[in-house]
């Protein structure tokens, strides 16, 4: 699997698709994203475009889920949390004519990982389902400080007529632009999760996922390392916060409603946790699916939960897990690719 | 001040001086799950190099003292001494660091990685922090040989690439032990590493264990008497939370206290 290292990145590349289902998919998928605004425009159909903007920039928060959820073990149910401050960080600037893009990013990353650091240090002293409930519990009490913040429109929420400016450098009030940067940060993001899960940090975050006990008895401080995850991710989903108070011009509480951190972990699932690709793969199809299904019935629901049922009962791991099925049974178990 | 002499005096007293140091000392140490003493006023002395075993019928208390040791629980009172300092509130993750290992008595691997990777997490510990966020482990060729290094110590060097979870018991038993010794530890804790073996992996992990005696000092805590008797310098009885009796092999089994508790038993 690791032994051999190939000279040159397209060799690597080659090894790495042949026979190997999944990942041939995820490729052609990253194709399929770089060239999509293209297609998009030529055919003329720009709700597509918006419609991928939104998935992609929902797959940054769900890849920084899966850093902690597939890779550390740490199943949070306030991630949604994290979407909201970093749209607030743009509307809030904005509401008072702020509109330096560097100011919103800065103060989106600043602030998100702030919120992720202090509580961090409290919800990483309990696990398992204490863990999902205290997650949960700061992003209530997050939704409802905003909600009591009448100057910020409460929860009517705050309009925001003017997308962050990056004066010289690029103009995100274009969707093409904006479509491009998210799938950059998105790419980067999924591209820092792979060099650190194969550096010694995600070595001990993934033995803390498997066995949190064997890592102390190796005497690792697992406390910080999972810390240290959670910033990280926390910081992540800030910046797609960000991303997505500008796509949306709208910011509202509602972003950090609990149902919405649930919808992330569906997305997780429906990919595959602690599959490098699961998230693009989940958000992407849980947009599209959300679409298409609830232009074909007001019961979409109901189908959406029927085929995530089925998903998770008949396909283990998600997507990823049925694509290995198809592919051969030899090459599986490549953890984090 | 006093106390402290008086648990010294206590020691000396039920301990027959020997002229090697010791590496663990334990002063009357107490540990209770409500009503349940599970360590009664405990002074264990483990001296260099020796391999010393605990025994005791099931729930006399050996894995309790085993994890208050290794820093998992902390003792209600008394006092632990490691390689002559004071780490009763020492937490388990500086003990290791300091050379203070165990083993679980439960396989306790991370199953889904290879069984190299699992050998390399442990050398990881020991050489330079891990808050590495980059640089890939498989390119750390010292990592990796050192990792090899502690597996042809257990004879796993074979199955190197094998996921943990391939292995047959034996040979997680095996990798146990050479995770333990890749924290290179001045003293081992090993928790039943026997337990659950047939005749042939019981022999081969005695014959394993006695290759590494006098190069390190070894606890062990086990159930099986052969392997008691073939490895152990000296054996501590532990009953219903308390010491009965330390002393040789010899000593031990033709103690009449003993039999009565543990040995007529089995």
């Amino acid at each position: 699997m690791r032994g051999e290292q190939a000279s040159s990145w397209p060799s690597h590349l080659l090894a790495r698709l042949k026979g190997n289902l999944p990942n041939q998919v995820y490729f052609a998928l990253v194709i399929a994203l770089l060239i999509a605004p293209w297609l998009i425009n030529a055919l003329d159909q720009s709700f597509y475009l918006d419609l991928l903007t939104r998935a992609l920039i929902i797959a940054i928060a769900v890849a920084s889920l899966n850093l902690i959820i597939g890779f550390g073990g740490m199943v949070s149910l306030g991630h949604a949390a994290f979407l909201g401050i970093g749209a607030y960080c743009v509307g809030i600037p904005t509401y008072y004519e702020q509109f330096n893009g560097f100011v919103h990013l800065g103060l989106a990353v600043l602030c998100s990982a702030l919120f992720a650091l202090l509580t961090g240090l409290i919800c990483l002293r309990t696990k398992a389902v204490y863990f999902i409930m205290i997650t949960l519990a700061f992003a209530q009490m997050l939704y409802f400080t905003l909600v009591s913040l009448d100057e910020y429109g409460a929860d009517d929420g705050l309009v925001i007529y003017q997308r962050s400016e990056f004066p010289g450098i690029f103009d995100i009030e274009n969707p093409t632009t904006l479509y491009y940067a998210v799938l950059l940060f998105l790419l980067g993001c999924l591209y820092l999760t792979h060099r650190m899960m194969h550096a010694r940090f995600g070595r001990v975050l993934q033995g803390c996922k498997h066995n949190e006990q064997r890592m102390q008895a190796l005497g690792f401080l697992t406390y910080k390392y999972k810390l240290i995850a959670y910033v990280i991710a926390g910081t992540m989903a800030g910046v797609a916060g960000f991303f997505l108070g500008n796509f949306t011009n709208f910011i509202s509480p509602e972003m950090m409603d609990w149902t919405h951190s649930a919808e992330l972990i569906f997305m997780l699932v429906i990919g595959g946790t602690g599959i490098l690709f699961g998230p693009v793969v989940g958000a992407v199809l849980f947009l599209l699916l959300e679409e298409w299904l609830s232009g074909f019935s007001v019961y979409w629901h109901l189908i959406l939960g029927l085929m995530l049922i089925a998903l998770v009962v008949f396909g283990k791991g998600g997507v990823h897990g049925l694509l290995s099925l198809g592919s051969n049974r030899g090459s599986q178990q490549n953890t984090t690719t | 001040m006093a106390c402290l002499a008086l648990a010294a005096i206590e020691a000396a007293n039920k301990i027959p001086p020997l002229s090697m140091a010791s590496i663990l000392q334990t002063h009357d140490l107490h540990k209770s799950f409500g009503a349940l003493v599970a360590t009664d006023s405990v002074s264990l002395t483990v001296q260099t190099g020796e391999v010393h075993a605990i025994v005791g019928p099931n729930g006399a208390g050996k894995t309790t003292l085993l994890s208050l040791l290794s820093g998992s629980l902390k003792p209600d009172s008394g006092r632990i001494e490691f390689n002559g300092k004071d780490v009763t509130r020492t937490p388990a993750h500086k003990r290791v660091r300091l050379g203070l290992a165990r083993s679980f008595q439960i396989t306790s691997l991370i199953l889904p990685m290879t069984v190299l990777e699992n050998v390399m997490l442990a050398v990881q510990g020991t050489t330079g922090h891990s808050l590495k966020f980059w640089s890939p482990v498989s390119k750390e060729k010292d990592t990796q040989t050192q990792a090899m290094h502690f597996l042809q110590a257990v004879k796993l060097q074979d199955k190197s690439q094998h996921l943990a979870d391939a292995l047959s018991h034996g040979e997680q038993r095996q990798l146990e032990i050479a995770i333990a010794l890749a924290l290179k530890p001045k003293l081992l804790l090993l928790d039943e590493p026997m337990a659950g073996m047939s005749k042939e992996e019981t022999r081969k992990m005695i014959d394993l264990l006695r290759d590494l005696k006098g190069d390190i000092t070894i606890l062990l805590v086990e159930h099986d008497m052969d392997a008691v008797f073939a490895l152990a310098d000296r054996t501590s009885v532990l009953v219903e939370g308390g010491l009965i009796a330390t002393g040789t092999t010899e000593e031990i089994r033709s103690n009449t206290e003993v039999q009565q508790a543990y040995l007529g038993e089995a």
